[in-house]
């Protein structure tokens, strides 16, 4: 929707308090073409709240473990770590990726988002080779209260990194055809910011789920 | 193949069958006539595809109309229900029907009702009130009316496929959970409210982006009409609580459909971490609902007593004030349920406090009146209704938030009687002011007020008869969702003078559409060629009825709050030779109607564990939303010259 950034004011206006305005107008068709940009801060709020609800019933139901193991016969705090640590270099590597598309350096854009895509998916792999580990052993999402939560929790975030790549892979093969064009940079600003929240939301489940469930705080 | 559909799913009691045969009857009727009159093709560019909030607009108001007949049927029902089981008697319903009767009211009237009368008006209204010619996300506003629609489909779906649920509006678990309702009943329930919520969040992430970066040049936060204020609370609380509600609803279907353990009695789960969580949700809800019924009031009585509304600051104050408190109440809706005397205190002090700024709002309205020229338009009547029946809720609220007197009249008709104030009294009554006010602008021909007063007689009216009695039956002891009750307890009395209200009630609905039909038959009667029926004081009013597709050709800085009041008094200066410049709108798209079918399909088929097709729908709304997003050709531009021509035409009219 560009179309009320375009419109120029009339001129016809009459009073100098008003030209003024129009002055003042120019200033907020500046602040309006980052509208989506900032829609998508607005939604990335509300997943925020989202994940939040989840993480109040984890809190709730974490002791809930009906006579089954705990986080701390669960979890193994050395392979989280590498998980953590493949989640956040890609976090990075998305920034450089963001970096390079300001410099409107496609082949740089192309090569940071194929490194960050990959590290996104081996963070998924472990995710899930992790879940079919708990449920091999009888420790699945209806083993209890606890694991329900666990395995929703983390889920969702795996889910949102899910949705994260395939957005990722569209990108990529959009920009590989097309070339950076403006609508795609501001696409894939939003894309880094998606990337970067599902960040800060791990680091949440690392500390809540995870060190605060083996350490038994 | 079909997962747990089989033929027995079709099979029913005379209700159901009543109601499949209606809704039949009405799809080959609509049908019949869009083949006949040759409209198919007309109902797609212009109304299925369209990205035009006006037009998407009147299609909320459709369904929400629609759904009100259901609704209301269901309301119908419990009272013929509640009159007629006493005694030897068992009325017209068996046990099981009645639940489902009940569930599906609560839930129709407020999620598809309510919220639908209220986006509807919120998307004729907010961009004309700001001045703006489009909201934020064209295509995302599509989206979110046929995720609302696919929810109200799925909704029905339940009455004609299946059972509707059977466990209350809020399903509270463990009733809701597969063991005590095995039925499909509680998944319809889940996947309508998910749909539709899902809907409902997008729209509210579109209109806070609409109203804070879209306004005219000029009109800073504090010369906003008072509409678009209460729009932006209730959006805020829309982004704040509907994401809950996505949170809890999939929590309990995950129980459902993969053995969890959020909310179950067993295995370590937590039934009352459901009930806060829904009511985290459902307290903000509430406030969602009312604010923009607020705003509406807050329009008419300035425009009816032809003065600027009172306390203008002091109203916004309470809106901020009701958004922030409105998050810190919502344990009042289960004081009974042991949290212990200092959880239930502090919530019980808080209910009390968030009825302060409501009183404000009430006094500036009151004061907005004083020494106002008041003219009795069928809206006034409407906010006059209002007032009377809203405050009587809400003294009845603020005796509840008090936790010993709640435990006397927790779960009984009082609380009933007390929501349906604030529901009917309050959020209903401001959507009919608000239909009746802007059906003009958006139509260009006003409603006919004679019928519009008798239908708020009757409403006014049947409303106190029927919720009086309930008020006095809750004190006397009636719990709510009664089926059956003994002679001796002597309420059938009241239950009959409470039938007689709904009776008075069905009426006014009849009023509301004859109404309709009469005026769109004498509309040459009844046009609107100046813009302005009502002398109107907000920007909505400064542009024709029906607005262009554009809203406003140009668009001047604004310099007041009641901008087009300060144009008519000569305070400001409007444009006498306007200098066009070309104009961008976004084309019409189909995606949206697709993305609410695909829903629809993934909603049923989860109902029925039906797995390949929930699978088939889910890929359709990821292909198509990719291929919507790889679309760079969505906007028409009208040049300069254009949009003269079309201004031109419209000038001769």
């Amino acid at each position: 929707m560009k179309y009320s950034e375009r419109v120029t004011e009339p001129t016809t206006l009459g009073s100098a308090k008003s030209i003024s305005r129009v002055a003042s107008a120019a200033g907020e068709q500046a602040d309006a073409a980052d509208k989506t940009l900032f829609g998508f801060w607005v939604y990335l709020m509300t997943d925020c709240i989202l994940f939040a609800s989840l993480f109040a019933t984890f809190a709730v139901l974490r002791n809930n473990t009906f006579g089954g193991p705990d986080a701390r016969e669960l979890f193994s705090l050395s392979f989280v770590l590498a998980e953590t640590l493949i989640l956040l270099t890609s976090s990075f590597t998305a920034g450089l990726a963001i970096l390079a598309a300001r410099r409107n350096d496609k082949k740089q854009v192309l090569a940071w988002f194929g490194v960050t895509f990959l590290l996104g998916l081996s963070f998924l792999g472990l995710e899930l080779k992790e879940f079919a580990h708990l449920a091999s052993e009888g420790n699945s999402w209806r083993r209890s209260g606890f694991l329900s939560a666990f395995f929703t929790l983390v889920g969702t975030h795996g889910t949102h990194i899910t949705a994260g790549l395939l957005w990722m892979g569209v990108m990529m093969a959009k920009i590989y055809r097309r070339g950076l064009v403006f609508s795609s940079v501001k696409r894939l600003t939003m894309l880094a910011m998606f990337w970067h929240f599902l960040d800060i939301v791990w680091i949440f489940i690392f500390t809540i789920v995870y060190l605060m469930g083996v350490a038994r705080i | 193949m079909l997962g747990r559909l089989t033929l027995d799913a079709i099979q029913h009691g005379w209700i159901a069958t009543f109601g499949q045969i209606t809704m039949l009857l009405g799809g080959i009727t609509v049908v019949g006539l869009l083949t006949y009159f040759r409209r198919w093709k007309w109902l797609y560019r212009n109304w299925l595809t369209s990205l035009d909030p006006k037009k998407i607009g009147v299609m909320y108001i459709i369904v929400a109309f629609l759904m009100l007949f259901r609704g209301a049927m269901d309301a119908v029902m419990i009272r013929v229900q509640q009159a007629t089981s006493v005694g030897d008697s068992n009325g017209i319903l068996t046990s099981d029907q009645f639940q489902q009767v009940f569930s599906a009211h609560g839930t129709i009237m407020i999620f598809f009702v309510a919220m639908g009368l209220m986006f509807g008006l919120i998307n004729w209204i907010v961009p004309l009130q700001i001045g703006a010619r489009d909201v934020a996300f064209p295509f995302l506003n599509s989206v979110s009316f046929w995720l609302f629609a696919a929810g109200a489909v799925l909704l029905n779906v339940s009455l004609a496929v299946g059972e509707f649920a059977a466990a209350g509006w809020l399903a509270y678990p463990p009733l809701s959970e597969l063991k005590y309702s095995p039925g499909v009943g509680v998944d319809y329930w889940i996947w309508a409210l998910q749909i539709a919520g899902i809907g409902s969040l997008l729209a509210g992430i579109n209109f806070v982006v609409t109203i804070l970066r879209m306004r005219r040049s000029g009109m800073t936060l504090m010369k906003m009409p008072m509409f678009t204020w209460s729009v932006l609370g209730s959006m805020a609380l829309v982004i704040f609580a509907f994401p809950i509600l996505t949170a809890t609803l999939g929590m309990l279907s995950l129980d459902r459909l993969l053995g969890m353990h959020f909310f179950t009695s067993d295995s370590g789960g937590n039934a009352l971490m459901y009930i806060n969580l829904i009511w985290a949700w459902g307290h903000p809800e509430v406030y969602i609902l009312i604010l923009p019924a607020f705003g509406i009031f807050s329009e008419v009585v300035a425009t009816f007593s032809r003065k600027r509304l009172f306390g203008y600051t002091s109203m916004v104050l309470a809106i901020g004030a009701i958004v922030f408190l409105s998050f810190i109440v919502w344990s009042h809706h289960f004081f009974t349920m042991g949290a212990g005397a200092d959880v239930n205190a502090f919530f019980g002090i808080m209910t009390m406090v968030i009825a302060i700024p409501t009183g404000v709002k009430v006094f500036n309205w009151l004061f907005t009146m004083y020494k106002g020229r008041i003219v009795f338009a069928s809206p006034m009547l409407w906010f006059l209704g209002f007032i009377v029946t809203f405050t009587i809720g809400g003294m009845a609220g603020v005796l509840m938030s008090v936790p010993p007197a709640d435990f006397q009249v927790h779960n009984s008709l009082f609380l009933v009687a007390h929501f349906h104030s604030m529901v009917i009294g309050g959020v209903l009554f401001g959507f009919f002011a608000g239909l009746t006010y802007w059906f003009p602008k958006i139509f260009g021909f006003k409603l006919n007020e004679r019928l519009g007063k008798y239908a708020f007689g009757c409403w006014l009216v049947g409303f106190l008869l029927a919720f009086v009695p309930l008020y006095i039956l809750g004190l006397m002891g009636a719990t709510r969702r009664l089926d059956h009750y003994d002679a001796s307890l002597g309420w059938q009395g009241l239950f009959i003078v409470a039938g007689i209200g709904v009776a008075i009630i069905m009426a006014g609905v009849g009023f509301q559409v004859l109404q309709v039909v009469f005026s769109v038959w004498k509309r040459k009667e009844n046009m609107d060629t100046t813009g302005d029926p009502w002398n109107g004081r907000t920007l909505e009013w400064a542009t024709s009825s029906p607005p262009p597709v554009y809203n406003f050709a140009t668009t001047p800085a604004v310099n007041d709050r009641d901008e087009f009041w300060a144009i008519k008094q000569g305070k400001a200066l409007l444009v006498e030779k306007p200098l066009y410049t070309a104009i961008h709108m976004p084309k019409n798209s189909p995606f949206g109607m697709l993305l609410g079918g695909f829903s629809l399909t993934v909603g049923f088929a989860l109902v029925w564990h039906i797995w390949w097709l929930a699978m088939l729908g889910f890929i359709g709304i990821i292909v198509s939303f990719i291929v919507r997003v790889s679309d760079e050709d969505t906007e028409v531009t009208m040049s300069a010259a254009q949009v003269a021509e079309i201004e031109a035409e419209r000038a001769k009219i």
